[in-house]
C-alpha cells in the first residue's frame, strides 16, 4: 500500500531523530552546555547557541498545549482522516512539538490533557511519533 | 533635525477587481507595472524617476534563487540603485515602508516604488496549502494541519483557554469589517452578515469558522515614497511616515514563543509609536491585518489598544464598525474587501486614502494619524507604520 501524504525530507540535523522514531524511541537533542533539550533538531542549541549537542531518549510523555480539529483536509491524501486532531505537545522535558493525537473522539481532547507517544509507521523509512491520551 | 529628507507617501494605486478577479487581463508582473504607473502618475512622477524598488510576492521564475526585485525591475525597464525584496509574509510592505524611509533619509534613493501583485484567484492557486516538507517544515507538514489557518486556530483556542474569549467575540470582528465593506464600492463581499452567520458557517479548523477567514482574491497595489522636499513639487497631498518597527519570531507553529500573545507585534508597535511620538489616543484610524478574525484580536492586544485578554470586550457591541468608537479596517479588510495572499499593501493604501480624505461614505472624519499593522506567516512577523496627514513639523 503506498503512502501518499507528505513525508519528511530527512537531513543531517534530523536523521538521528527519524532513525530513532523508526526504532520506537523519541530521541531529541540535549545540550551539554546548558542542559536543555530542544526540538526540532538543530546543529546549534537555540537556547545557548552551543554546538555540543547529543540525542537523548525522552519519556514520550507530555501535555496538550493547544490543538485544532481539522475538518477540511489540506489535500486529498488527508481526506479519509477527517476529522483529526493536530496538536502542539509540551514534552515533559520542555520542548514543544507538533503532532497528531490518535483518538476516535476529538471532543475528548482538552488543553492540558496528558498524552503519551505512539509510533505510527508510514513507510519503511519513516515512522511518525503521534500521541494518545494517557489513561 | 528637519532637513527635507523626511519620508512621505506621495502616490498609490490598486488594481480594480471584479468578483475578486482582476478586471483587466495581464500577467502578474503586468499588473504590478500597471499599478506602479498609476501610482507614479498621480504624484506627477514617471517610471524614469524611480531609483528605489521594493517588492515581495509569491510569483517568481521557478528554480533556485528567485530574484523578485531583479525580475520585476527588468520587466519595468528600470535599473534601481536601492532594492529590497524582504519577504516576511503579508506584513512585508509595512517593512518595505520602513526600509524605504531609512533609504530616503540617508539619501540612498529619491523615489521609492513599493509594488505587489498576485493572481492567485485567477490561477486558482493558493500555494500555502501545504508547505514542502523540508527543513523545519518536515516536522509539521506531515501532520496535515491546514495551513495557515490551523496555526491561527491553535492560537485562538489558546486565547480562549487563557482568557475566556469566545467565537462570538471573533464573529464581532467579521461583522464590523463587513459593515465597512458595505461602504466601499471596491470591496468584494458586500452582502449583509450577522454574528450568527459567522458562527453557523462551516467549521474549517476548529475553533475557526469559514467566515473567520479572509477572502481569496487577486490583487495588485503600489505605493510611491519620496522626501518631504521633493513632495512639495508633486501633485498629491503628502502623507508623512512618522514611525515604523518590525520583528519576527518563528515559522514553524511549534516555535511560536507564546500562542496567545503576539510578541513581534508588541515590539514593532512600541518602536513605531515611540519613534512617531504618538500615544494610542492620537490614533484616528487603524488598519490591522485581518487574515483571520483572531489575528485582529491578538494584534489589538499586542499593540496596546487594550490589555492582554481584553480583546474580546474591546470588539464587542460592534465598537469597531462604522459609527463605532474605534475606526478599524475601514476598507472592509482582508475579510471582506480583498485578500490576494499578502494583504499588508492594502492596509497602507487604505490608511493613506483615509488621511488624504478620499474615502467617501467610509471616510473617518478629521483623520490625521493612522496606525497600520501587518502580520505575516503564521503569526510569524509583525510590522507597524505610523502615518500622519501632510508634511509634519
Ligand atoms: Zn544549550
Amino acid at each position: 500500500m503506498s503512502y501518499d501524504k507528505p513525508l519528511p525530507v530527512i537531513d543531517h540535523d534530523s536523521a538521528p531523530y527519524w532513525d530513532a522514531a523508526r526504532e520506537g524511541r523519541l530521541d531529541i537533542p540535549l545540550c551539554d552546555d546548558c542542559g536543555q533539550h530542544h526540538f526540532y533538531p538543530r546543529a546549534v542549541c537555540p537556547h545557548c547557541y552551543s554546538d555540543k549537542l547529543k540525542f537523548d531518549t525522552v519519556s514520550g510523555r507530555g501535555t496538550v498545549h493547544t490543538y485544532t480539529v481539522s475538518s477540511r483536509p489540506p489535500g486529498p491524501a488527508f481526506a479519509d482522516d477527517v476529522p483529526y486532531v493536530v496538536a502542539l505537545i509540551d514534552l515533559e522535558e520542555g520542548p514543544r512539538m507538533m503532532s497528531r493525537i490518535e483518538t476516535d473522539d476529538p471532543e475528548a481532547v482538552r488543553i492540558g490533557s496528558e498524552v503519551e507517544v505512539v509510533f505510527v509507521k508510514a513507510t519503511d523509512e519513516v515512522t511518525f511519533p503521534h500521541f494518545k491520551l494517557a489513561k | 533635525m528637519k532637513n527635507g529628507r523626511e519620508p512621505v507617501i506621495v502616490g498609490l494605486a490598486d488594481a480594480p477587481l471584479e468578483g475578486g478577479r482582476f478586471a483587466k487581463n495581464a500577467s502578474v508582473l503586468g499588473h504590478c507595472a500597471l499599478v506602479a504607473n498609476e501610482a507614479l502618475k498621480e504624484a506627477g512622477l514617471s517610471m524614469k524617476d524611480v531609483d528605489g524598488l521594493l517588492t515581495a510576492g509569491m510569483w517568481g521564475v521557478p528554480g533556485p534563487g528567485q530574484l523578485p526585485t531583479v525580475t520585476l525591475g527588468e520587466y519595468l525597464g528600470i535599473m534601481p540603485m536601492f532594492v529590497d525584496g524582504t519577504n516576511i509574509g503579508g506584513s512585508a510592505f509595512e517593512a518595505h515602508v520602513a526600509h524605504a524611509a531609512m533609504a530616503l533619509r540617508e539619501g540612498y534613493c529619491e523615489v521609492a516604488l513599493i509594488v505587489y501583485g498576485s493572481d492567485q484567484k485567477s490561477l486558482r492557486s493558493r500555494t500555502l496549502g501545504g508547505r514542502p516538507s523540508v527543513l523545519s517544515m518536515q516536522h509539521e507538514t506531515p501532520y496535515g494541519m491546514l495551513t495557515p489557518v490551523g496555526g491561527y486556530a491553535m492560537a485562538a483556542r489558546r486565547h480562549m483557554h487563557e482568557y475566556g474569549t469566545t467565537s462570538e467575540h471573533l464573529a464581532e470582528i467579521a461583522v464590523s469589517t463587513r459593515k465597512w465593506a458595505q461602504l466601499n464600492p471596491a470591496a468584494t463581499r458586500q452582502d449583509d452578515l450577522s454574528i450568527d452567520d459567522v458562527m453557523n458557517s462551516m467549521m474549517v479548523s476548529d475553533p475557526l469558522h469559514l467566515l473567520d477567514c479572509c477572502l481569496v482574491t487577486d490583487g495588485a497595489g503600489a505605493i510611491v515614497m519620496t522626501t518631504a522636499e521633493r513632495a512639495k513639487d508633486l501633485k498629491t497631498m503628502p502623507v508623512s511616515v512618522k514611525g515604523y518597527g518590525e520583528c519576527h519570531s518563528h515559522w514553524a507553529v511549534s516555535e511560536m514563543p507564546d500562542l496567545a500573545h503576539l510578541l513581534p507585534a508588541a515590539k514593532a508597535g512600541k518602536r513605531a509609536m515611540e519613534m512617531a511620538g504618538v500615544t494610542h489616543s492620537d490614533i484616528d484610524v487603524t488598519q490591522i491585518y485581518d487574515s483571520f478574525t483572531i489575528t485582529v484580536l491578538l494584534s489589538l492586544e499586542a499593540l496596546g489598544f487594550c490589555k492582554p485578554g481584553e480583546g474580546g470586550a474591546f470588539v464587542s457591541g460592534q465598537r469597531t464598525a462604522p459609527g463605532g468608537e474605534f475606526a478599524l479596517n475601514t476598507s472592509g479588510g482582508g475579510l471582506s474587501a480583498l485578500h490576494p495572499g499578502m494583504f499588508g499593501m492594502f492596509l497602507l493604501i487604505e490608511a493613506t486614502r483615509q488621511l488624504r480624505g478620499e474615502c467617501g461614505a467610509r471616510q473617518v472624519k478629521d483623520a490625521e494619524t493612522a496606525l497600520v499593522h501587518g502580520t505575516g506567516g503564521t503569526l510569524s512577523s509583525g510590522a507597524t507604520v505610523i502615518l500622519q496627514k501632510g508634511l509634519q513639523a
